[in-house]
């Protein structure tokens, strides 16, 4: 027996007819075609399908559709106009804090709402705030590296040389 | 021609005063020979491939839906080793949705339920009578959608007959063993192949002699690939036509339609009717290089039934099924002098390759390079054997970010180098020192048959030490002794060998291991480059584009690089094993060379000169004794579309097909400090210092990143990651739950630094880097750890070494 919800997505209201036991990362990536948000495990254990619900990040895949009714949903197609990075996006993109990209819209909507609630973070408090976040691919170094450009940038101070350091 | 200074880097080690480190710092120079507007070499440019990932625009394989598509979900076993009894799939067709169940039986009629491994060995697509290994696909089901087909998987019903498994490797070729592979006519045990290197008679006579003598036991566990994405695939077969399109998660796309075209030739899928597409790849590290049964079911589905299907593993059916690496069981022994000089070693192997052998290897290496377990170290003499058996375990043997075995033999060859120092009391940094091949020695020929091409390992040993303050921190252990702690130093200095390969050595599938480029320089001075290899997240977009502008001159901005068509790319064997540089690398580079020399003869023609009266800079040829005669690059390639001299081809593009040399032989000098809590056996890591040589250095940005990430894949076999079976074959951490990839917390802040050898057969003297560290990073923390522990006479702990080990091994000893 499907289900009418309502909810909005970056911005956009959205009324669809859902099963009652559809996850909400298979609604926003099946039924809205927003596939920026990705699947990497099936125990809500890497973040990958990380969104903002109202602000708060949360596992896409924890979620069940219905329970986003009424609800406002922030996903990575939505925290840039197309073409354009903000702090965030941009932090990476300076700081090589992404490689193959899969776990990279996670890191960021779990990175938004960590600078939103925690604006100036040390490096331990970034590494505690992403570690419901899995790559597999940069070490995390330049992942850290990138939120701490990402908030200085959004501060109005000058960001850390984005060169890499050697010793 | 000017050269530029791109920058210096210098960094003061984080919390100096933890260890009393002094504050001293070094500065690399990289020359970069290209302007930053070019971006050749050297230069660390943003990334190309960045801007689609960071605003959700990239293009997975599960981002793809196709018209009509359906949906393809797996029934697995839960048994290690079981009769089929019977398939019941009424109910599974009854399902709202469920389209159709596909089993051996089914696959049988058209001889697809059996398929080929990339080492010769055969393997079920699905069984027709006997599971040989939990989770393994004994049914396919089909749907409209995927909460159907999961549906439907629900639904099927099989009885099975349990066996008794062989899960042991040391109990694989015990005479009472089952013999599992009851499908290959004659086989009598579960003996899979011998191999062996080196010069047995002599070792075990040096060894006979040696006044010192240590031997360890090592097992390198089962572990796994783990890319954040899974695989999967979208199988499009359109009968109007016969011909198949496979969308597929694979890091050797060529290599792979030519797979399917062996497999499914006979049923009219001929290799010119086969296109596979590998779009952006969600991570590979080797796990998505073989062919797992779930695509070639999905193919016979699309065959069958003309709609296109899509199969994605759930994360469970990823880490249960598919995509292991290692599982060898080692013994390691060193021979050696009082005084700390090596002499000989002596390396035995049991590898469990699970059900069978389906690794990742060049065909004439079933041990990969295994052989490279000499080390960095000058001796001559050695002998190496190994064997391979079946279990009922799935097969394993993909590389785990790691070149064909070359992390197996680092971790027994660095691990007895230590135990070696410890038994003669001598210092492990000394005794490497004392042992290292010497920089004058390149090219130095291996006991086992390799010729390492460059090397520095005293600069790089030096450089980490110096880094360190290695006998400062020696100085704090001794006192931090005193005040009974546990902190330990312990050092990795690790040989590769990557590049994969000559053909006159590598081969898969009788395929020779060359790699290519194909350039088009369009009129505008703009150019599309494609390969044979494909990214996982390396960089490739940004490197090769890199490479192609240092030769050219065109910015690295105007050169669009595509890899994973096999329509429109040059065929090549792929990515993995760190060759991507190595072979298409090169490749790019002598394509571009070819087409400079295209350049010279045009921008003659244009400046009526002679060739030889041209000199060239990376963008422009000027005439030789008057410098405001200049055409360039821009120019020129305009020229070879509107005005080329006549009798020469019109255009601008090169190809190359590379066929490297030799394979070239990336080094590091890796350090390690921990401190360890008696109480509890918690490991701190205190510090991570890893000097790299991986030749020229292209873009020194990626190349950090590399280490980074390859690092932490090496953290996390030496104390994280292991997969367990019980005795009935049952994986026991099967899910993301319990397999324990590093998160940011466990992963530390790494440092690390380069010396740079240039391979000297290499075009542009790049080795590869991606492995290196995966590589180097698990003897240094083993080494660490066993080190802390050494004054209570613990002289090895098996990885992934936990605090629960380690709290165990102080307890048994009466230490807590």
């Amino acid at each position: 027996m499907n289900k009418e919800i309502s909810l909005t997505v970056n911005g956009e209201a959205h009324t669809v007819s859902v099963e009652p036991r559809l996850l909400l990362v298979h609604l926003i990536r099946e039924n809205l075609n927003l596939t920026g948000t990705h699947i990497g495990c099936d125990t809500s254990s890497c973040g990958a399908c990380t969104i903002l619900m109202d602000g708060k990040s949360v596992k896409s895949c924890t979620i069940l559709a219905v329970q986003a009714n009424g609800h406002s949903l922030e996903t990575i197609e939505g925290v840039s106009a197309e073409g354009q990075l903000n702090p965030l996006q941009n932090g990476f993109k300076q700081n090589h804090g992404l490689h193959c990209g899969f776990c990279t819209p996670g890191m960021i909507m779990r990175a938004t709402e960590l600078l939103a609630s925690n604006p100036n973070p040390t490096e331990e408090e970034i590494r505690w705030g992403i570690s419901g976040n899995l790559c597999r691919c940069t070490g995390y170094n330049n992942i850290v590296k990138a939120i701490l450009h990402a908030s200085a940038t959004m501060q109005g101070l000058e960001p850390a040389s984005t060169e890499p350091q050697f010793v | 021609m000017p050269v530029q200074q791109c920058r210096a880097w210098n960094r003061l080690p984080p919390n100096p005063s933890l260890f009393n480190i002094n504050n001293y710092q070094i500065t690399i120079m990289i020359q970069c020979k290209t302007s930053k507007e070019i971006s050749g070499m050297g230069h660390s440019m943003k990334r190309k491939e960045d801007g689609r990932f960071l605003q959700g625009k990239g293009n997975y394989i599960d981002d793809l839906k196709l018209p009509g598509m359906l949906y393809m979900d797996i029934v697995r076993s839960p048994y290690a080793y079981a009769k089929i009894k019977n398939i019941d799939i009424e109910a599974a067709l009854k399902v709202p949705g469920v389209a159709a169940v596909v089993t051996g039986k089914d696959l049988e009629k058209y001889g697809l339920h059996w398929m080929p491994t990339l080492m010769s060995d055969t393997q079920m697509v699905l069984p027709t009578d006997t599971v040989m290994y939990q989770a393994q696909e004994v049914a396919a089901v089909i749907a409209t959608s995927r909460y159907a087909a999961r549906d439907g998987r629900e639904a099927v019903r099989v009885e099975y007959e349990v066996m008794k498994p062989v899960i042991d490797a040391h109990k694989a070729l015990d005479p009472d063993a089952p013999v599992l592979r009851t499908d290959k006519p004659g086989k009598k045990d579960n003996h899979i192949w011998h191999w062996e290197a080196g010069d047995k008679e002599k070792t075990d006579k040096v060894f006979a002699e040696a006044d010192v003598v240590v031997k360890e036991h090592m097992h390198i566990p089962r572990i796994h690939v783990s890319s954040i994405e899974t695989c999967g695939c979208v199988a499009d077969y359109h009968k109007v036509d016969n011909h198949l399109t496979m969308h597929m998660t694979t890091q050797a796309p060529h290599a792979i339609r030519t797979v399917i075209a062996l497999v499914a030739g006979h049923v009219g899928l001929t290799e010119e009717k086969v296109r596979v597409i590998s779009p952006d790849i969600g991570g590979g590290f080797g796990g998505k290089v073989p062919v797992y049964p779930g695509y070639v079911i999905a193919i016979a589905v699309s065959f069958l039934v003309g709609k296109p299907v899509k199969w994605i593993e759930d994360r469970s059916e990823n880490l249960q099924a598919d995509s292991f690496a290692r599982d060898y069981h080692i013994t390691a022994e060193m021979a050696g002098t009082k005084d700390g000089k090596i002499l000989a070693t002596r390396f035995k192997v049991l590898a469990d390759h699970g059900y069978t052998d389906a690794s990742a290897n060049p065909s004439k290496y079933p041990v990969g390079m295994f052989s490279i377990c000499t080390g960095s170290y000058d001796y001559q003499t050695t002998y190496m054997e190994a064997d391979a058996v079946y279990t009922n375990k799935p097969p394993g043997g993909v590389a785990y970010r790691c070149s064909f075995r070359v992390t197996e033999a680092v971790h027994a060859i660095e691990r007895i180098t230590d135990r070696f120092a410890f038994e003669i009391k001598k210092d492990p940094a000394e005794l490497r020192m004392q042992n290292f091949i010497k920089k004058e020695d390149f090219p130095w020929h291996s006991p086992t048959g390799w010729i390492y091409d460059s090397g520095d390992y005293h600069a790089g040993l030096q450089k980490a030490m110096d880094v360190v303050d290695y006998y400062g921190l020696r100085k704090l252990q001794v006192q931090k002794r005193k005040e009974g702690k546990l902190m330990g130093i312990g050092i990795s200095t690790f040989t590769e060998v990557v590049g994969a390969g000559p053909s006159k050595d590598f081969d898969i599938l009788g395929i020779k291991m060359f790699d290519s480029a194909e350039i088009r320089v369009h009129p505008t001075g703009k150019a599309i480059a494609r390969f044979g290899t494909k990214s996982q997240g390396q960089g490739h977009e940004t490197t090769y584009a890199q490479i192609i502008a240092e030769v050219l001159g065109i910015p690295a901005e105007n050169i669009q690089v595509e890899e994973g068509d096999t329509d429109t790319a040059p065929y090549g064997l792929g990515t993995y094993a760190s060759r991507s540089t190595p072979t298409a690398g090169a490749a790019a580079a002598v394509a571009a060379r070819k087409l400079v020399d295209k350049a010279r003869k045009i921008a003659a023609y244009l400046l009526e000169v002679s060739e030889e009266d041209l000199d060239w800079e990376p963008g422009k040829f000027t005439v030789k004794g008057a410098p405001e005669k200049v055409k360039t690059i821009q120019e020129i390639v305009f020229a070879a579309y509107t005005n080329h001299p006549q009798g020469m081809q019109a255009g601008f593009e090169a190809t190359h097909y590379y066929d490297p040399p030799n394979l070239t032989f990336p080094s590091g000098a890796y350090i390690c400090v921990v401190e360890i809590d008696k109480e509890t056996g918690a490991i701190d890591i205190k510090r991570f210092v890893a000097i790299d040589d991986c030749g020229h250095i292209i873009n020194p940005m990626i190349v950090q990143g590399q280490v980074h990430g390859g690092l932490t894949q090496g953290l996390a076999p030496a104390m994280y990651e292991e997969l367990l079976y019980d005795e009935a074959g049952n994986i026991l951490n099967g899910t993301l739950m319990d397999y324990l990839v590093p998160t940011a917390i466990e992963s530390p802040s790494w440092e690390t630094g380069h010396v740079v050898t240039p391979s000297p057969h290499h075009p542009i003297g790049a080795k590869g880097v991606g492995e290196s560290p995966t590589v180097g990073a698990p003897p240094a923390i083993a080494n660490a750890i066993v080190d802390a522990l050494s004054p209570y006479g613990i002289t090895h702990m098996e990885i992934p070494i936990t605090p629960f080990k380690i709290w165990k091994a102080l307890h048994d000893r009466g230490v807590v």
